[in-house]
Parts: C-alpha cells; structure tokens; sequence
C-alpha cells in the first residue's frame, strides 16, 4: 500500500519539478513550490515522520508560501522570470555532476530500519531502552528534543529568534523617513 | 486583501478555531503523540495568515498587535533559559529538568512541558512578525 502511495506521490513530485521548469510566472511558480512541499509532507508521512511532515505541511506549503506571495505582490515589476537562451550547457553540467555525486551518495546509506546503522547502535538505544524511565514521556521524539538535547534546541529557538529581530531591524519601516522632502514608498 | 469573498470568508470562519485548536493539541499533548512546539508554533501560525489573507492584515493586527508579538517571540526564549536556570537554582545542571521537583521523572515532565511552550510561543510569534513585517511592504491597491 505505501509503494503505492509513494509512486504517485514521487510521480507527482516528478510532474510538479518539470512544470517549475517551464512556469515563468512567478506566482504560479511560488504555488508549485507550495504544492511540491505538500506532496514532500505527504511522502513524510509514508516514512511515519508525522511530526517533519506537520512543519513542511505548515511552513513549506503555508508560511513560506505566503512569504514568497506577499514578496511578490510589494513588487511592482518583475513578475516573469527572464530566460536566458544563451550559455545553457554549464548549468547542465553542473546539474548532472551535482545529481550523479548524490546518487552516488546513496550507496553509503544503510537501509531503512536496518538495526545496525550506526544511528541505532550508538546512544539513540540508550533513548530507546531508558528514555521512558527517564524522561516520563512517552513520546521518544519529545523526550530526545526537550530534555536530552535541550541544549541544542535552546540553540536553535535563539536562532529563530535572532533572524526574527534581524528582519524586522532591516525591513520594519520607521515613523520618519530619513531623506527630506522623498516620499515614503 | 479579498474583501468581498462571501464564501471564502464563512470557510475561513469554521476552518480557522479548527486550525488553532489542533496547534494547542500538537502544543500541549507533544509528550504523547508526535510534535512539540515548533510545530505548535508553524500550526498557529498558518491559521492567523488565513485569518490575515482572508479579512485583511489591520483586522489581524487588531487580534494580536505586533507590539505584543516582539514581547512574546523574547518571552518564548526566556521561558526556556528561564527553565535552565531554575534548574540551576534547584541544585541540578543547566536545563537538568530532574531537579525542578521532588521526584525526577514530574521534574523532566514540567521542565519538558515549559520549553516546548517556550519554544511554541517564540516561533510562533516571529514567524507572525516576519509575515506582517513583509505584508506592511505591500503597497495599498
């Protein structure tokens, strides 16, 4: 049933990758994105991920989406992307390195669920084996992210919050603007 | 930004609480089922850029005024460090949660339940920020 599942769902992947290629509307292209990171939450949710697919359903396909249309609309021009006929075979070149070295990537990998991937064998079965007793709660991912690693995620939502506030120190508009006489678009 | 979109206004009506009551459930029941709260926090947030796409960005700065969304995304952080240095306090470690109460596993639980409404507050807010700071750019039609 998930191969089923997971067919359609790269294939669609697939469709969705090809029309970016030919879409030059910006728009319609920010849609397609949108579209693609939902397709990619779905996939998530076959590799039982529901917590990764919850944020790429949330921020790919409804936040950054959003982002990227509220960019475009305070953009007066510039809608179309430009094509550019000329020079086309060293993007190609690169883009079929880039593709091979990651295929090639893959060997490394060890298959899904294999028990003996280093991410099992090393401390993630010390989580599983103690983490109940430990932590109270249930929830391994929570458990891991809250209290085991606290740290690292004390980290992280500074982070959100520091590129918070260097957006709004670049973008917010002040009361007065600072060249005499210019209007304030 | 739609103003006279009847049917798209009635929908978003009944799907936003829906939208805000399942980031509170990924917020609160994070220790049972799968999320916490960054997802929490791109949940709520998602529901007030329907809101705001929907009924205009002044009646979402009505709800929630960006003043309080600065107040809230620094809250979120301190929050969580907040819950560290109790800890400390307490006679643990940085963020060592056991030390909070009596007995260590309902010292991890209520450690473990402040931080991720820390980290469901901060991300929540300046994700909303971001989006009203970009939509303030967008000059009136």
């Amino acid at each position: 049933m998930s191969l089923v599942v997971n067919w359609v769902l790269l294939s669609f992947l697939l469709i969705i990758a090809f029309t970016l290629l030919r879409v030059r509307h910006l728009f319609a292209m920010s849609m397609m994105f949108g579209l693609y990171s939902f397709l990619v939450a779905g996939l998530f949710v076959v590799l039982d991920a529901p917590d990764v697919a919850f944020t790429e359903a949330a921020v790919g396909t409804g936040i950054s989406t959003v982002l990227m249309l509220v960019t475009l609309a305070s953009i007066k021009n510039g809608h179309e992307a430009k094509t550019h006929t000329s020079n086309r075979i060293a993007p190609a070149v690169i883009c079929i390195v880039m593709g091979a070295l990651l295929v090639y990537g893959i060997h490394d990998i060890p298959a899904l669920g294999d028990p003996t991937a280093p991410a099992h064998v090393e401390v993630g079965r010390r989580y599983i084996e103690n983490g109940m007793e430990e932590t109270g709660v249930p929830n391994l991912v929570t458990a891991v992210l809250a209290s085991y690693r606290g740290f690292d995620t004390l980290g992280e939502v500074t982070v959100v919050l520091t590129a918070g506030i260097g957006v709004l120190l670049l973008l917010v508009r002040r009361e007065k603007p600072h060249i005499k006489g210019g209007n304030d678009a | 930004m739609m103003p006279d979109n009847i049917i798209l206004k009635v929908v978003a009506k009944w799907l936003i609480p829906m939208v805000l009551l399942f980031a509170f459930y990924v917020q609160f029941h994070g220790d049972y089922s799968p999320g916490g709260g960054f997802q929490a926090g791109v949940i709520f947030t998602s529901g007030f850029l329907l809101y705001a796409m929907v009924y205009g960005l002044d009646a979402m700065v009505r709800v929630i005024p960006d003043r309080a969304l600065m107040v809230a995304a620094c809250f979120g952080v301190l929050l969580y460090s907040g819950v560290g240095v109790a800890s400390m306090l307490k006679g643990g470690e940085f963020l060592n949660y056991s030390a909070l109460l009596e007995s260590p596993v309902s010292g991890q639980h209520l450690g473990i339940v402040l931080i991720e409404l820390g980290v469901g507050i901060t991300v929540a807010s300046v994700m909303l920020l971001l989006f009203i700071t970009f939509a303030r750019r967008v000059a009136p039609q």
